[in-house]
């Protein structure tokens, strides 16, 4: 069964200065599929995904979204093919009522009625259990319910690649196990691209782990696979202070 | 959202009923503070909703003022068509300048905003022998009618400011509760997350810019039309430096803020003045006692300790 791919680069790479944070990466993303992308810190996989979703511009290479060329393309087209990126470092509307933030993610798709946009959005904060909290300032929630709220927009979006930048940091366990539900949930529909320090998240999630190392690709592969690697185990091992 | 209907409703009969008790020098003051508000609405919408800060917006109310003043006075116009080109004047004025501005950012934004503002102000000087500039010009008494109605009559001009008003009060509040106020108000609070969400944030500021200055130059065309004169020193700075005054006073980013912001700011003054030349003494320990102990505006006090759901 040939995958149709959705995303694909060639040769993408960003240099800062003198410093290559991302270089020569080729990389492909079938439709359907949860991909992990994994790496030590600063290795460049923040990065990477933010060349994808426009937030910052290419040194060098090409993406491809559904087979066009999407590298030049500003960031809010980018998004609006179908592309939704959730923040590392979370930036919602703090402001703005929990509701606002996730209207917001939906209201630019989204096509019919103003009370169709309200249960949309209920309906996204639902899903990360989010909704008991819907009139609450955003900037008054507890960290991790920001996280989930970041989630949230993400979902409300209804994306065709949904990439996810640590979104368990600062999570319980109980809201971990409850995300992992929701991303199998998510991936019946969504292509998730999941960037995740949380090594049992990954290996229970993931259907293909990419491993990033000083901006390169190292290995990739299933998790059983990337378990097994030996460049893995020494990038981890030899880079990390864990 | 029934309950901002009710309280803009409210606002509106306020003043109908005030037409008919005001003593007359209040009467008057109120049509002016009408018009005058209406221009901080105006203002309100880039500033307090988009969170674009504008230092030359009387550009816009002076493109109104003349686009308006000089069709009546070259070309015979009446005042309801040359209003329309009062509108037109600021609508392009407000697009030029949105395009040329909004490759700026920050103060570099604030700073080219009052070099366009300078230079419309140099423009009108310029023109004296049309303009004539400095002492300005009046728009006749015998012009001043629309549809038989004599506007400098004082309840005629109430009514006709209160029109102006009522409708960009209750335009101003749909705008800001529609899906583009909302795009409008996150810019103003995370414009790099909002591009995040696929919006065009570029698009959604310039149409904020058009709105604002359109607003602004339907408020300066009324106020030729309706007081009858049309001077140079409303394109000057302090015409610029008001309506943020105004709007920081009421509220940034509330709809009824503008108004009582103005309101205020208008009889502090009046006040002021009868006991000191130095009113403006008077404005700037006002402003920093804003900054010290109301950031938000009086409206934006009420919203935070008493009403969140003001709009
Ligand atoms: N704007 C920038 N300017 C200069 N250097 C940068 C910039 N952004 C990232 N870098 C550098 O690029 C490298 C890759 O950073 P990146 O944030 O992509 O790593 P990461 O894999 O996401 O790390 P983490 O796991 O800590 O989030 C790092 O060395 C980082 O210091
Ligand atoms: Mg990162």
């Amino acid at each position: 069964m040939a995958a149709v791919t959705l995303l694909s680069t060639r040769a993408v790479s960003k240099t800062y200065g003198g410093l290559k944070a991302v270089q020569n990466v080729d990389f492909i993303l079938p439709k359907g599929e949860i991909r992990a992308l994994i790496g030590p810190n600063g290795a460049g996989k923040t990065t990477f995904v933010s060349m994808l979703c426009g937030r910052i511009p290419v040194t060098s290479g090409v993406i491809e979204f559904e087979g066009t060329d999407v590298t030049a393309l500003p960031d809010h087209k980018r998004i609006s093919l179908g592309i939704a990126y959730t923040f590392q470092i979370t930036s919602i509307f703090a402001n703005l009522t929990v509701y606002e933030n996730v209207a917001l993610a939906v209201q630019r798709h989204h096509v019919g009625s103003d009370k169709n946009l309200k249960i949309q959005t209920k309906i996204a904060l639902a899903r990360v259990g989010l909704h008991p909290f819907s009139d609450q300032t955003a900037g008054d929630l507890a960290y991790g319910h920001q996280r989930l709220l970041e989630i949230a927009m993400g979902l409300g979006q209804t994306p065709k690649l949904l990439i996810l930048d640590e979104p368990t940091q600062g999570l319980s366990d109980g809201e971990i196990d409850a995300f992992k539900t929701l991303i199998r949930d998510v991936a019946q529909t969504t292509t998730v691209l999941l960037i995740e320090h949380n090594i049992d998240v990954v290996m229970s999630l993931a259907d293909q782990i990419t491993v990033l190392n000083f901006g390169e690709i190292i290995a990739e592969g299933t998790p059983a696979q990337i378990h097994a690697n030996a460049a893995v185990q020494t990038a981890y091992l030899g880079g990390d202070d864990a | 959202m029934r309950k901002s209907i009710a309280l803009h409703l409210g606002l509106i009969a306020l003043l109908i009923v005030l037409q008919f008790v005001l003593p007359a020098y209040h009467h008057g003051n109120m049509a002016r503070i009408m018009v005058m508000a209406t221009y901080a609405m105006g203002y309100n919408i880039m500033f307090g909703y988009t969170g674009l800060l504008s230092l030359g917006h009387a550009m816009f109310f002076a493109a109104g003022l003349y686009g308006m003043g000089l069709s009546v006075q070259f070309l015979g116009m009446g005042v309801g068509p040359a209003f329309g080109m009062g509108l037109f004047a600021s609508l392009t004025l407000s697009l030029v300048v949105g395009l040329l501005a909004l490759r700026t950012l920050g103060v570099a934004f604030m700073i080219v905003t009052l070099m366009f503002s300078q230079t419309i102000f140099l423009v009108i000087l310029y023109f004296n022998p049309y303009t004539r500039g400095d002492e300005g010009f009046v728009i006749q008494q015998s012009v001043r009618h629309i549809f038989g109605l004599d506007l400098s009559d004082p309840t005629i001009r109430y009514f006709a400011a209160l029109v102006l008003f009522s409708t960009v009060l209750i335009g101003t509040l749909k705008l800001v509760q529609s899906n583009i106020g909302r795009v409008f108000i996150a810019i103003r609070e995370n414009e790099p997350r909002a591009k995040m969400l696929g919006y065009d944030t570029w698009r959604h500021k310039l149409l904020s810019v058009v709105l604002s200055g359109t607003v602004s130059g339907a408020a300066g065309a009324s106020y030729g039309i309706l007081f009858g004169y049309v001077g140079a020193s409303f394109a000057q700075v302090p015409y610029s430096i008001f309506p943020l005054l105004w709007v920081l006073l009421g509220g940034a980013g509330t709809v009824i803020g503008p108004f009582i912001g103005t309101l205020f700011m208008f009889y502090l003054i009046d006040l002021s003045s009868t006991v000191t030349d130095a009113y403006m003494l008077v404005v700037g320990v006002v402003l920093v006692l804003l900054t010290m102990f109301a950031r938000n505006g009086l409206i934006g006090i009420v919203r935070e300790r008493w009403a969140k759901w003001l709009p």
